[in-house]
């Protein structure tokens, strides 16, 4: 019925993932890190639906996990870039390493 | 899957950061896809409306407030690229041999089960209505933090 195989869901949202983290890791704007953690969230999310597609026997568990998973990613995206405007707005820079006020 | 793939390498590697945003809203159609294939069409649509009509304006709002589009291009990337890149490719490869070992219990009864947006709002309602209430709440205090950390201060507070 369905094509694809459940291990390449898996390799695949696993690539999207390092993606991510490697985004999240070597960006320096405090932006592109936030986008790069929104990737990695999506990969979690196609490996909840996926789960609960292929091996669940009440496909809609996951799919709720992953609607709270998608709201809570909205917020924390909110949440995050209103942090960035103020702070653009006191210190005049988005980039990470330049914020250093609390490192000794 | 490999366009959403090479979309994602995009959001990583660009130096600038709006076409970052832009390769980001393909990487999460891309995924809407993705969910539509795996038939969980109601998500597909919340993708759509949450990530690439919410969270990508947001992101682009935010890039337009704080970028310099004009000109010059400042250094995106720390010094850490190449450790990154070692260490993720160790934590990859260990985890396709990982995948490619486990036998997934995958059951024909799970692949026949049908899911709906009634099924979905029955057990939202019914079982999950707990944990929506809470993230319901959890949303109602992060919009309001949000306006109150973005908003500018009262002007005898300046220093």
């Amino acid at each position: 019925m369905i094509a694809i195989p459940l291990q390449h869901i898996l390799i695949f949202s696993l690539l999207l993932f390092a993606i991510g983290l490697y985004g999240a890791l070597v960006r320096r704007n405090i932006i592109g890190i936030l986008i790069s953690i929104e990737l990695m969230v999506n990969a979690s999310n196609i490996n909840l639906i996926a789960f609960s597609k292929y091996t669940s026997l009440s496909p809609e568990t996951g799919q709720i996990f992953a609607l709270f998973v998608i709201a809570l990613a909205a917020t924390a995206a909110a949440v995050g870039l209103a942090i960035v405007l103020a702070l653009y707005r006191i210190r005049k820079t988005v980039q990470a390493d330049e914020v250093h006020l609390l490192k000794w | 899957m490999a366009a959403i793939l090479v979309f994602a390498l995009g959001v990583v590697t660009f130096r600038n950061l709006f076409h970052c945003a832009l390769c980001l809203a393909a990487a999460l159609i891309g995924t809407a896809g993705i969910y539509i294939a795996l038939q969980a069409e109601f998500l597909a649509g919340v993708q759509i409306l949450l990530y690439v009509g919410g969270v990508i304006t947001l992101v682009v709002f935010a890039i337009m407030l704080t970028e310099h589009l004009a000109g010059k291009t400042v250094r995106q990337n720390n010094a850490q690229s190449l450790p990154a890149i070692v260490g993720l490719a160790g934590f990859v490869t260990a985890l396709i041999a990982l995948i490619l070992k486990t036998p997934w219990p995958v059951t024909e009864a799970a692949l026949k089960a049908k899911t709906s947006a009634m099924g979905l709002g029955e057990a939202l309602m019914g079982t999950y209505v707990f944990p929506f209430e809470v993230i319901s709440i959890v949303l109602l205090a992060a919009l309001i933090g949000t306006v109150v950390i973005a908003k500018k201060d009262a002007p005898e507070e300046r220093p």
